[in-house]
């Protein structure tokens, strides 16, 4: 049960994490490369809120039934830390769709080979 | 914990077969509606993992915006993977409809 | 066909790699000691019922002052990056067609609920899963549907300005106050309450309402700068 549990969950952040790479390293529109990073990005985020769980852990938040209870809770310290990463992400995601439009309008192409080819 | 192999199983499925798909589509569209459902299996894992505020973030700011902000791109820019990059058709619209 | 072979080995490094480490990680064990202490001096010290909001605000909360600069600076860049000037007799491009009557009437309902329902989960941010990214983002989702659903809705981007650089103002002005009483910045010092209670955890509630203002107007200009600065038949512009 557990080893089914930590296959699949560390699996596919692993998964997800090689199939933005994919995109990133061999696409050649912008747009595929931009949303290879942001798949990427996902990936990274659940494997980090995979590492700080618990056995039979709850949610950490004390509302009045779990106070006097012995349950354990789930390490809240790196979900704080994936609360800004989600935030930064879609900032940086955004700033480099900007930077596409703006290429776009400036080359015409959308491809990179293009562009490239567009310097000489 | 045991009634929770079915729902991690489909979790699975969906995230990965939405990010494969994603990556290899020449629909740029339909890549960016997968990127969204990517988004919302995410979010669906972090709910099975205990972590209820990661998961509010996530499907308020995966699944809205950067799919708003995905689409208005290709709205600037194109539609399809490759050839036919220039939008002519529209442009010669567009020059009629101005006079 | 070698730049294929290529991007397969690198990946396969990569992945070996990764796996390597991954597995080395027991799933689901409790090792970790700050938590321990974290999750111990919540309910007792700080009397705030959401460790997480307890964390991102006051434990560590000179990182979500890192984060809020973060999110300021990339809007920023993205108006300065898609800023056009705009020639004489052009007119911004909006949509051709009126919507129907439904969806205009629908809108109209949802709007001041969905920004109620994100009001409440940045004023509640310490007593439920919630705080000020969350409400913030929910805001700038209900200015989104505004924009799609009526042609003639606009965003006055002169009170968005103004009630974002007062919202960040707040924010660094309430680190200062912890700095001119004698302690650290960013210190602990109103009372805190009663568990449960609206205005329990300190300074905790003022600065998610200063956050959750700050970001929602930050994505709505946003939204707003992208949605409306198109040009699609760019052909020989500069």
């Amino acid at each position: 049960m557990n080893e089914f549990l930590t296959i699949s969950i560390y699996g596919t952040a692993v998964a997800l994490m090689l199939i933005g790479f994919y995109a990133v390293l061999a696409k050649k529109n912008l747009l595929k490369i931009v949303i290879g990073l942001s798949i990427v990005d996902s990936g990274l985020h659940l494997l980090f809120v995979a590492i700080g769980y618990v056995n039979n852990g709850t949610a950490p938040i004390f509302s009045p039934e779990v106070l006097g209870s012995t349950q354990a809770m789930v390490d809240p310290v790196p979900q704080a830390l994936v609360l800004t990463a989600i935030v930064i992400g879609f900032a940086v995601t955004a700033v480099a769709l900007s930077l596409v439009i703006r290429l776009y309008r400036h080359h015409n192409t959308a491809a990179i080979d293009e562009i490239k080819n567009l310097k000489w | 914990m045991n009634w929770l192999v079915i729902p991690v199983f489909a979790l699975v499925i969906l995230t990965i077969g939405s990010a494969i798909y994603a990556v290899i589509s020449k629909n740029l569209l339909y890549a960016v509606v997968a990127t969204g459902l990517v988004s919302l299996g995410l979010s669906l894992f972090f709910f099975i993992l205990q972590a209820p505020d990661v998961a509010l973030t996530e499907a308020a700011i995966g699944v809205a915006l950067t799919t708003i902000i995905f689409i208005i791109t290709i709205r600037n820019t194109t539609d399809k993977e490759k050839c036919c990059d220039k939008k002519t058709s529209y442009v010669e619209m567009k020059k009629g409809d101005d006079k | 066909m070698i730049k294929r072979i290529i991007v397969f080995l690198i990946l396969a490094t990569i992945g070996y790699f990764l796996v390597g480490v991954v597995s080395q990680i027991p799933f689901g064990e409790d090792r970790n000691n700050v938590g321990d202490y974290y999750i111990e001096k919540t309910p007792t010290e700080l009397k705030v019922s959401n460790a997480v909001t307890a964390i991102v605000v006051n434990y560590r909360g000179f990182d979500t002052l890192g984060e809020v600069t973060v999110l300021f600076l990339a809007a920023t860049g993205l108006s300065s990056i898609m800023y056009r000037r705009r020639r004489k007799g052009e007119k911004q491009i909006r949509a051709k067609l009126p919507s129907s009557r439904i969806i205009q009437i629908g809108s109209q309902i949802l709007f001041p609920l969905i920004v109620l329902l994100g009001a409440y989960v940045f004023i509640h941010g310490h007593l439920s899963p919630g705080g000020g990214f969350q409400g913030g983002a929910i805001i700038a989702t209900a200015t989104l549907l505004m924009l799609i659903s009526y042609r003639k809705f606009k965003v006055n981007h002169n009170v968005i300005s103004w009630i974002e650089s007062i919202a960040g103002v707040v924010f660094v002005t309430v680190g200062f106050v912890g700095l001119i009483l004698g302690m650290t910045f960013l210190e602990n010092f109103l009372p805190t309450g009663e568990l449960n209670d609206l205005l329990s955890g300190g300074i905790i509630g003022i600065i998610y309402v200063a956050v959750g203002f700050k970001v929602a107007s930050e994505l709505a200009g946003v939204i707003d700068t992208v949605l409306l600065n198109n040009r699609p038949e760019a052909k020989n512009e500069n």
